[in-house]
């Protein structure tokens, strides 16, 4: 981030009846950035999104858009377009007229209006629609009529609710990528809402974990990925293993045994979880005179450039483990392996 | 259909399932119909019934010398007097004056029951169709006490001076057009409170995010979206509208020209069954017409 911030959130708390929706929110999103809003089903971050676009209003708490206090201002006088999960295309209305709609409510003249529609339409490789109606054309289709209609009028910022939700898996993937690289060039911010953890990983420059009402972490992916702030972020994001003990001299004790880790400023005999990713776990064969925990391989799958164990410990408990493919000795179902864990490797949380 | 586009033959159950409704038109429409169009084709005859050709009792020989006497004389009496096509005229006008009041009156109500909130809709619902738990009939006279001269409005606005002498309202074409309107009010209302209710929300949203200030969501996206209840409303209206009688000879004056009217004088006071008949055959073509016209336009959008 860089100078004063597009988009700014500071305490803001919605309550529908009993239920809280947020709870003292506070985030900040850059000019030119591409923000995440992630989190499971019912953690607020649709409610965030449509306080933003002006749908909701705030209990308490403020939102600036480009320094300016959005408190009172209707949907359409905010500089801000929405993406609807439902993309929310008007029936009635053919392609061009639904790229054109905000235009039109600018007063643009014909002629802008025609190019910056032809415009927009090749941006997101849409072109030879314009004159259908939305019903006529495939989901693929409608999202980029729907990302095109919300990019017309300019917005400063964009926002994206479940942008590829509808969409089957492999055009999906896709068009993550065309998203980023449209975000790239227009130097737009969005802010994408998914509960795709995957999504936010590859589009955005930072991420806000959200949970209950809450704000877990933000972070860059990688920071995000790679120390989780909470347990809920480590379990949330990716795969994780996560293994039940207590602190004692500076190591990490359960029944599996004894492994040294960075203590986290838990204190001595504190009950603790250690999460550690997959493919952070070192894997050998038991033979070999090397420190770690001995387990039994329960199970191997080959999936291409990695392959996935599951050990059960001699001392209790399974772990994941995942390596690249022919890196290390093969290992079958049945056979003994020892795993170590590097005292970086894990994060140690407070037991809940 | 199934697979492969070989049609499917139909089990006995279903067949039975789908001939009751054509039974049912052939019976109670088009054998009625039948009889209509063959009486309009008859001349009036001093008799009972009081027309003729009469088929009944005629042998083989006899019916095809009683079909041969059928003829267009009483469409000709259609086209030569002009009581006929000024009551046509005069139908279709006030049927479409009250249709669009209607329309004007019943578009913010529907719209105002859509908006509310949903537990609400219902009673709101039941409350628009509330009259028509009374006798069509009484709701019709009790507007001839509102609007005769020394009906209730009149002794209203006289008793607070806005007036000197009673207005003429009641036995007017304006007269009819109230009782329509009031009538109709709610074939009008549940089109299109389905029409509004039913449209997605977000869609809305979105025209308030592109931009569209309130005014402009409703003209753009409210009302285009809200047509078909428009149509649909404005038919249930207009079309019973066209043909009723029982409103204009209540409230209507002696001069309020409607076809049913002009129908009900031909069967009963002058007993010329023919030219009644070639009127009302003649009404159902021109009421048929625009509709199917409006089914043909509606094909055609589903097939786009």
């Amino acid at each position: 981030m860089t100078d004063a911030p597009l988009l700014s959130i500071k305490g803001a708390s919605k309550r529908f009846g009993a239920i809280a929706a947020l709870e003292d929110v506070s985030l900040e999103v850059g000019a030119g950035e591409f923000f995440a809003l992630l989190g499971p089903s019912g953690c607020g971050k649709t409610t965030l999104m449509r306080l933003v676009a002006g749908f909701e209003t705030l209990d308490a708490g403020r939102i600036e858009i480009g320094g300016a206090d959005m408190s009172g201002a209707p949907p359409h006088r905010r500089p801000v377009n929405l993406m609807f999960q439902s993309y929310a295309l008007f029936p009635h209305l053919s392609v061009f007229e639904n790229i054109a709609f905000g235009l039109r409510r600018q007063g643009k003249g014909r002629a802008e209006i025609a190019a910056r529609v032809a415009e927009l339409l090749q941006i997101v490789r849409l072109e030879g629609v314009e004159t259908r109606r939305p019903d006529l054309l495939s989901g693929g289709q409608r999202q980029r009529v729907a990302l095109a209609r919300a990019l017309a009028p300019g917005p400063r910022l964009l926002l994206l609710d479940e942008p590829l939700g509808a969409l089957d898996r492999q055009l999906r993937e896709e068009t993550q990528f065309q998203i980023k690289e449209i975000q790239r060039r227009l130097k737009t911010s969005f802010v994408v809402v998914t509960h795709d953890q995957d999504e936010a990983l590859v589009m955005a420059d930072r991420i806000a974990v959200m949970r209950a009402g809450r704000i877990e972490q933000i972070g860059a992916p990688t920071e995000v990925y790679e120390r989780p702030a909470t347990r809920f972020v480590a379990g949330f994001i990716g795969q994780m293993n996560f293994l039940e003990g207590h602190i004692e001299n500076g190591a990490f004790v359960g029944p599996f045994g004894r492994l040294p880790v960075e203590g986290g400023g838990l204190s001595q005999g504190a009950k603790a979880v250690l999460a550690v990713r997959p493919e952070r776990i070192a894997i050998a064969p038991a033979t070999q005179e090397n420190a770690g925990l001995d387990g039994v391989v329960e199970d191997v799958a080959f999936r291409g450039e990695t392959t996935h164990f599951r050990l059960r410990l001699s001392g209790g408990g399974t772990l994941r483990v995942s390596r690249g493919a022919n890196s290390g000795a093969p290992f079958c179902v049945g056979d003994a392996a020892r795993i170590s864990i590097a005292p970086e490797a894990g994060r140690i949380f407070a037991s809940e | 259909m199934q697979e492969g586009g070989k049609r499917r033959r139909l089990t006995r159950g279903e067949m039975l399932v789908i001939a009751a409704p054509y039974a049912w038109i052939a019976l109670f429409f088009l054998a009625p119909f039948a009889l209509i169009v063959k009486i309009s084709l008859s001349r009036p005859a001093q008799a009972r019934p009081p027309y003729e050709p009469v088929f009944d009792g005629a042998g083989l020989a006899g019916f095809f010398e009683k079909l041969s006497q059928l003829g267009l004389d009483a469409y000709r009496g259609l086209a030569e007097d002009s009581l006929y096509l000024d009551s046509y005229l005069s139908s279709l006008s006030i049927a479409g004056v009250a249709t669009l009041v209607c329309l004007l009156i019943a578009y913010p109500f529907a719209l105002a029951i859509a908006r509310a909130p949903r537990r609400l809709r219902p009673v709101l619902i039941g409350f628009a169709v509330a009259p028509f738990w009374t006798s069509f009939l009484i709701r019709v006279y009790a507007w001839i006490t509102l609007l005769k001269d020394e009906g209730i409005i009149n002794h209203a606005l006289m008793a607070l001076g806005l007036i000197d002498a009673p207005l003429p309202m009641f036995a007017t074409s304006g007269a009819v057009v109230v009782g329509i309107v009031y009538s109709y009010l709610p074939f009008m209302l549940l089109p299109l409170y389905a029409a509004i209710e039913g449209q997605d929300a977000s869609l809305r949203e979105a025209a308030a995010d592109l931009g569209a200030t309130p005014f402009q969501v409703f003209l753009h996206v409210t009302l285009p979206l809200s047509r078909r209840g428009i149509i649909a409303g404005a038919l249930l209206v207009f079309i019973p509208s066209v043909g009723e009688f029982v409103i204009p000879d209540l409230l209507g004056g002696s001069d309020t020209l409607m076809i049913g009217r002009t129908l009900w004088n031909d069967f009963f006071a002058n007993r010329d069954w023919p030219a009644a008949s070639a009127a009302a055959v003649a009404l159902l073509a021109l009421l048929l017409i625009p509709i199917l016209l409006y089914e043909r336009a509606q094909l055609r959008e589903g097939e786009r």
